[in-house]
């Protein structure tokens, strides 16, 4: 860590670290939490004049002041978390899912469906049952579509699933024609609003207890299935060298499949988790963005279930404090932005620390 | 082989206990679940009820308002609000922590989060000013049933059976009225000056959405036009959004392009009024003068001015009298008006005939929605409402020979396609 040295002037070099110790990279990432949040004190005070502190604690106060807001902030963290699970095996397989916003909204809007035409015919129980399994089914559907074309076109299934995302947004328009009130108005409302169908039940006292549960199970069970199962090794195996599968006789395609099903699988229950358990509307902004933040969020944990949901929180606790603070000190939504955005950064950037070394010409020499 | 069997049991289990476990959970917690909901509406009312208790007399010092925006200041329709409130505070003497603005909140799950957040920071009434808002207002009405909760634009107040949920909205078409005027007087001068003939006087018209708040204001404009020029027809295109600066400039282009000599807007953004400066043709904007962005083509934009609800408002919170369910008004009360008349662009004579015309929409001796200015499907709407059928239901609407518009409810309920608009939904 001699940086400033380094900044002198003087030849230095980078070198890869063979190896670093735990306790050194956590000293490392923690160092670069503690100068981001002094680059973005410089930052608020600089373009603010207000003071940075009074900023931090604002966030805070808006992620964690009240019950209401840590539940929020949990539900939130629960959404985002279990897209990050859904996406961890298609990207351990490099499969370059970014259709998570697409899996999203076809499991939402499935979800939507069964709350708005069953609501009264269906009882509640069996209705949530239902629910979950057809909006899994929506995004296994959505997931299937790209992984045959790459299994057996060989298309590219970066383009494949993002366009997907548009075509999911135009159907979800379409229905909103349908379900809109009033017609004409582009906007849903809130399903069965009196009477509660389709809605996922209160547990802990909480209107967000269930998703707590859900998203808590799929993730163990998702880290179990990575970590310990046969498919989990295969898709890794693939992920690494599909000629190398091939040669342990492992079928490509066949793992593709799966494991995208598995993963659209989950992002269309996050598409339920949000429809039935936080919004009970859809609209073309369900997913807002989150299918593409979660890819962040799985990278920067390098799929670490832990880690996950770590990055999950902070980046929720962020934008729920941004709320807060865009209220408090009049600071528009975009202030809390670059502030995650400089934390990411040196978050990220600190990675560079731990897997190089930097050192001066003169010293090097060593292996 | 153990590998393969704890696989098995892995995705089995991920696929039956994610969907059983919760689902069991679901009809057992059922029942329950009504009951913590009542017993949390009870605690956050009692909590309520508390506060109003000790502040039975809540003075201009201790009232708190929160106000929840679709958009911030760079939105037009928001940045009215935001006037709206910052003069109601200043008239009322409030001081800054009295009152709690939440910007960009969507029209989803975020804000009941951002009302129900209001209700416990003290918040005696709230305010939301998108549409889409009104369901999430009316959840937290019902949950925190001692605070007043006020939505504009919205419709379900007054059916909603909340004594809390008050709808305001103003009357908006008198505005577009009076800016149609404005824009029939320049299409006679155009008709004039021999650039167009009658047959061609066609206006494109920019709108939002296909709905009832968007046709009432598109015909009401109309209406001002033909009270000018009886040949003038109108063309309407929806872009589907409220803000969206490169599909209103791209809707506005394609009505030029279809032979529309002068365009108006109801959509939040500058994008018509840039696209027919370029391209050297008269508008009407909404919301804010044009005149900055549109120096040549502008004429004026009908306006609203939320500062008379909002002082009405909070002013009855703190003398603790009823709010009306339904709250609308016009050019005679200032709540709707229009911008600053471009003198570069209008007409001659053209500002007599709007102190004219507001006055006679003052008075009342004008109405807009006069029956025998316009017919529908070549009849009268009040032949097709003896007709029957589908207009049976503006029954209730029309008397005196003319359409009651926002006075039921304070939404706009004009949605009628009368003859002389071309509107294709998609």
């Amino acid at each position: 860590m001699n940086k400033k040295h380094a900044a002198g002037g003087s030849v230095f070099h980078l070198t890869k670290r063979s190896s670093i110790s735990r306790k050194k990279a956590w000293a490392i990432r923690f160092a670069a939490i503690l100068l981001s949040l002094l680059v973005c004190a410089v930052f608020i005070f600089m373009i603010t004049k207000q003071n940075p502190l009074q900023v931090y604690a604002g966030i805070i106060d808006g992620a964690v002041g009240t019950n209401r807001r840590l539940w929020v902030t949990i539900r939130e963290t629960m959404t985002l978390l279990i897209i990050a699970v859904g996406l961890t095996p298609a990207f351990r397989m490099r499969f370059w899912n970014i259709g998570a916003e697409g899996q999203i909204l076809m499991g939402g809007m499935m979800t939507a469906f069964m709350m708005i035409n069953f609501g009264n015919t269906i009882p509640s129980g069996l209705l949530l049952v239902l629910i979950l399994i057809v909006s899994v089914a929506a995004g296994m559907i959505w997931g299937l579509f790209p992984a045959v074309f790459k299994a057996y076109f060989n298309t590219n299934e970066t383009l494949f699933t993002l366009m997907l995302n548009y075509v999911a947004i135009q159907i979800i328009d379409f229905c909103i024609v349908y379900w809109e009130n009033p017609k004409g108005s582009n906007s849903v409302g809130i399903i069965n609003a009196g009477t509660r169908a389709g809605w996922m039940p209160q547990v802990f006292g909480s209107d967000y207890g269930l998703n707590v549960i859900i998203v808590i199970l799929v993730t163990i069970l998702m880290s179990l299935y990575m970590r310990y199962s046969k498919q989990g090794y295969e898709l890794a195996v693939v992920g690494e060298s599909q000629n190398t599968a091939r040669y342990a006789g492992i079928s490509v395609p066949r793992v593709m499949i799966r494991t995208m099903m598995i993963s659209g699988g989950i992002c269309g229950l996050a598409g339920a988790i949000i429809v039935s358990g936080a919004s009970h509307t859809i609209s073309t902004a369900t997913a807002g963005g989150r299918g593409f933040t979660a890819i962040i969020v799985a990278w920067m944990s390098k799929f670490n279930p832990i880690a996950m949901l770590a990055v999950s929180v902070f980046l929720v606790f962020m934008q729920q404090g941004s709320i807060q603070i865009a209220s408090q000190f009049g600071l528009n939504e975009n202030a809390s932005d670059i502030i995650t955005g400089i934390l990411l950064f040196f978050l990220i950037g600190c990675e560079f620390f731990i897997n190089y070394r930097i050192e001066r010409k003169k010293e090097s020499g060593e292996g | 082989m153990k590998k393969r069997i704890l696989s098995l049991v892995l995705a089995a289990s991920m696929a039956t206990m994610m969907l059983a476990g919760c689902g069991g959970s679901g009809a057992a917690e059922a029942p329950a679940a009504d009951e913590t909901t009542e017993e949390t509406a009870e605690e956050a009312g009692e909590e309520a009820a508390e506060e109003a208790g000790e502040a039975s007399g809540l003075t201009a010092e201790t009232v708190k308002v929160g106000v929840i925006y679709v958009g911030d200041e760079n939105e037009g329709y928001t940045e009215s609000h935001m006037k709206g409130i910052a003069a109601m505070k200043a008239e009322l003497g409030l001081s800054d922590d009295q009152v709690i603005e939440k910007t960009n909140i969507g029209e989803d799950e975020a804000c009941h989060d951002a009302a129900a957040d209001l209700a416990e920071q003290g918040c005696n009434i709230i305010f939301a000013n998108s549409f889409g808002h009104e369901t999430y207002m009316m959840q937290a009405a019902s949950e925190y049933p001692d605070v007043q909760f006020c939505h504009a634009t919205g419709y379900q107040a007054a059916s909603s059976g909340l004594p809390n949920m008050h709808n305001y909205f103003t009357s908006i078409y008198e505005a577009r009225y009076v800016s149609g005027v404005v824009a029939g007087m320049k299409l006679a001068e155009m008709v004039a000056a021999g650039d167009v003939t009658e047959d061609a006087a066609k206006i494109g018209y920019v709108g939002a959405y296909p709905y009832a708040e968007v046709v009432s204001g598109f015909t009401s404009f109309f209406l001002g036009v033909r009270s000018i020029c009886p040949y003038a027809t109108m063309e309407v295109k929806y872009t589907n959004s409220w803000a969206d600066m490169s599909m209103e400039a791209q809707v506005a282009k394609e009505l030029i392009a279809d032979n529309c000599v002068l365009i108006s807007q109801h959509a939040d953004t500058t994008g018509a009024p840039s696209a027919c400066e370029e391209l050297g043709v008269p508008c009407v904007g909404y919301n804010v003068s044009m005149i900055e962005v549109a120096p040549n083509a502008a004429l004026t934009s009908p306006t609203n001015n939320w500062a008379p609800y909002y002082i009405y408002a909070v002013q009855s919170v703190i003398d603790g009298t009823p709010m009306d369910a339904d709250w609308c008004k016009g050019l005679a009360d200032g709540s709707v008006e229009i911008t600053e008349l471009n003198e570069n662009t209008i007409a001659e004579g053209t500002a007599e005939k709007v102190a004219e015309v507001e006055a006679a929409i003052k008075d009342g001796s004008l109405h807009v929605f006069d029956t025998s200015t316009f017919t529908v499907e070549g009849a009268s709407l009040e032949d097709k409402i003896a007709e029957g059928g589908d207009y049976a239901a503006y029954a209730d609407f029309v008397s005196d020979g003319y359409f009651h518009e926002s006075e039921a409810t304070s939404a706009p309920a004009f949605d009628i396609i009368i003859d002389g608009i071309t509107a294709v939904a998609e």
